[in-house]
């Protein structure tokens, strides 16, 4: 098993790591953090891609390094971004969870008879 | 390939509202407004001038960044439906600029307000990320301006700072970041197997095999994440409908087209011999769904806004059905034909509708002081104007005549006819009897008399319910493109036939009879008798059902739930196009 091979599945881990983490954990910052290690992951893979695609003698490829540059820039500044917008709720709101009162509630109760007792449609008129 | 005087353009219509974006930062204050209101001017202008430039050659245009042709360098490439597609925008954008004068215009006593410059600024932001969506011949550069477009997006949710929205922001901004790392890997695994993201070299080299599969599939998937196909759709609804409605109407109309287009780009340019018939038969599925489930909770809905915003849930349905419709099985690709001319005028004609109906919900709730359905009696004398353009952007959605969505269900019919894919066709015409209930729905209390006159709390300006009404015209005059030189003639030819009226007929009585069933508050219904008679045992299993619907989608809804589906989806994907 050659070092690129190795770091793909490495980069195959940490985005499976970071998924699990995305999906399962409830808190809005550990979710921000589990974006970031599949980012790692997804960087990680394109610099193994790199070096396996450096058939020319280079050290490397060229052209995913450049990417990568501005990949991380990108994640960087969602994370910033991400980040505000928690800071922001946490200060109007005093908590930090993204289950809202309209999300945890049932659909609210027919405010039309149509779910009213048969009775109801007795009643004198 | 030499820099014609079309071409150069196609980086302005990129960079002018960026520039806009970055002086009005600087400027501040009202100044943001002004930068804005002329980069608007000059971005419609060359959104104009590029099409004229497009329709004179009739080629693609193309530009070469810096000289570098791809695979090393980056080019600039706009063909029929990124034109079209700049055009719309430009429209829309216009349009509610208009109405966003009167919500987000300078404070009177000069000083600045943080919402309205913010809203200028990432108006323009929204404007120039989609331009570079549409012209972008390069699977990163796509994935740029992906993020741009959702990092102007998610800010414009939460304007007003309140901690709901800024959940509902929160909320936006992390699903579609999972939506963006899913992608991001898909085009990593491109670059790794082929060497070059550029699509039209993209279009030489792809071939079906593990790797093309896991990477279409996940990057399609990252795709729908940010469109809000249903089931991946749980940021959507509190995002568009907790929105200012100036910032709603961007957001429902232009943003979610963007990361469609992308995926138009992918399976139709990038890869149209990989994803195969099975694929697109589950997008068109996952499509079909949208448009029911998004139409039954909008008739539950109590408010018009969300309402409006399930209605948008509805109708990214319809975009979808087109794969399925395209596919052409002799060769095995997909083609373009009449069923992206259709998919691409009924994403144009939601955008004009959709804006046209937010804008008019807002001056419906400014004029109220609140949006309740229920409560909407006597609204239709105070704003009547605004009433009208939500009446006719809904008749508009419906795909009466001559709207844009007629002809684009006309399109998308024959496709089906033509392939033989009569349910797809059986989909199209229960969706127009869907959103007809929703509409009528709405303007069955709109139109009442009020139990007391209320005095309006606000007055709204004459500019805005312009605005709303001349993008609803839009929406609802677009068919008559069909006689211009962008569709062949002979569309509309039938459109008076005899047996048009009685369709006609059947359709606003079934969307009635839908609307009876499952609207959740009925006009007339106040009282407890009123009430009582109508619990039939009809209404009463309909009822029940409506609520199966609201607890699926609020099942759906959930975080967990909805993660466990992206991965799920990319995985569906992935073994569909395996299969063929």
């Amino acid at each position: 098993m050659n070092a690129p091979t190795v770091f793909g599945l490495l980069a195959a881990l940490l985005v499976g790591v970071g998924l699990y983490g995305f999906i399962v954990n409830p808190q809005p910052l550990r979710k921000i953090l589990a974006f970031n290690v599949i980012g790692s992951g997804v960087f990680l893979m394109f610099g193994a891609i790199a070096r396996r695609g450096a058939a020319y003698g280079l050290g490397g490829d060229p052209v995913p390094q450049a990417l990568l540059i501005t990949g991380i820039v990108v994640a960087f500044s969602a994370t910033a971004l991400a980040v505000t917008v928690l800071l922001r709720l946490f200060d109007e709101t005093g908590t930090a969870t993204l289950a809202s009162e309209t999300d945890a509630r049932a659909p609210a109760t027919e405010p039309a008879a149509a779910t009213a007792p048969p009775g109801a449609e007795k009643a004198p008129g | 390939m030499p820099a014609t005087t079309g071409s150069v353009l196609l980086p302005l219509a990129v960079l002018v509202p960026f520039l806009g974006t970055i002086v009005g930062l600087v400027l501040g204050g009202r100044h943001a407004q002004r930068a804005a209101t002329v980069a608007i001017l000059a971005g419609i202008g060359i959104a104009l001038a590029i099409a004229h430039s497009m329709l004179d050659s009739g080629e693609t245009l193309a530009y070469v960044l810096g000289g570098w042709a791809p695979p090393l360098g980056i080019a600039l490439r706009a063909d029929g439906p990124a034109v079209v597609m700049m055009v719309a925008v430009a429209v829309v954008i216009g349009g509610i600029a208009v109405y966003a004068r009167g919500d987000f215009g300078a404070p009177a006593g000069g000083g600045e307000a943080r919402a309205p410059l913010m809203y200028w600024l990432l108006l323009l932001a929204v404007w120039g990320s989609l331009n570079l969506v549409f012209t972008s011949g390069d699977l990163f550069t796509l994935y740029v301006a992906l993020e741009l477009l959702t990092f102007a997006g998610v800010p414009l949710v939460c304007l007003d700072g309140k901690g709901e929205t800024l959940r509902a922001a929160l909320r936006y901004l992390l699903y579609a970041l999972a939506g963006s790392i899913f992608y991001l890997l898909g085009a990593v695994l491109v670059y790794g197997e082929y060497g070059t993201l550029d699509t039209v070299l993209l279009s030489e080299r792809v071939e079906p095999g593990p790797v093309a599969w896991a990477a279409a599939a996940l990057m399609t998937t990252g795709l729908l994440a940010k469109t809000a196909l249903f089931p991946l759709h749980l940021w959507l609804p509190p995002a568009h409908a907790g929105a200012p409605p100036a910032a709603s109407a961007v957001l429902s109309a232009l943003v979610v087209k963007g990361s469609f287009f992308i995926v138009v780009r992918l399976w139709f340019d990038a890869m149209p011999a990989l994803p195969g018939l099975t694929a697109a038969q589950v997008l068109a599925g996952l499509g079909a769904a949208a448009i029911l489930v998004g139409s039954v909770v909008a008739l539950r809905q109590e408010r018009l806004k969300l309402l409006i915003a399930y209605s948008t849930l509805a109708q990214i349905g319809y975009l979808f059905i087109i794969f399925p419709l395209a596919f052409d099985a002799a060769t095995g690709t997909l083609v373009r034909g009449e069923a992206l001319a259709g998919g691409l005028l009924q994403a144009v004609s939601h955008a004009t509708a959709k804006a046209a109906m937010f804008l008019s919900a807002g001056l419906i709730y400014a004029t109220l002081g609140h949006d309740r359905i229920a409560e909407l009696a006597g609204v239709a004398r105070q704003v009547p104007l605004a009433v009208l353009a939500f009446a006719l952007g809904g008749i508009a959605l419906t795909g009466a005549l001559p709207s844009g969505a007629y002809l684009a269900k006309k399109l998308l019919l024959d496709a089906a006819d033509g392939s033989g894919q009569w349910w797809w066709a059986l989909v199209l015409q229960a969706g127009g009897f869907f959103t007809t209930a929703y509409l009528l729905l709405v303007l069955a209390h709109a139109l009442r008399t009020p139990a007391a006159k209320a005095q309006p709390r606000a007055r709204v300006r004459r500019s805005q319910e312009l605005a709303a009404v001349a993008l609803a015209a839009c929406s609802l005059m677009l068919a008559l493109a069909a006689a211009g030189p962008l569709f062949p003639r002979g569309l509309l030819a039938d459109a008076f036939a005899p047996k048009a009226l009685p369709w006609l007929v059947a359709t606003v009585v079934g969307g009635a009879a839908i609307a009876l069933a499952l609207g959740r508050t009925l006009p007339g219904t106040a009282a407890p008798e009123a009430r009582a008679r109508l619990a039939t045992p009809v209404r009463r299993a309909a009822v029940a059902l409506g609520q199966g619907f609201e607890r699926g989608d609020a099942f759906l809804r959930r975080w967990h739930v909805a993660g466990v589906s992206l991965v799920a989806l990319a995985l569906a994907l992935g073994v569909a196009m395996w299969a063929g």
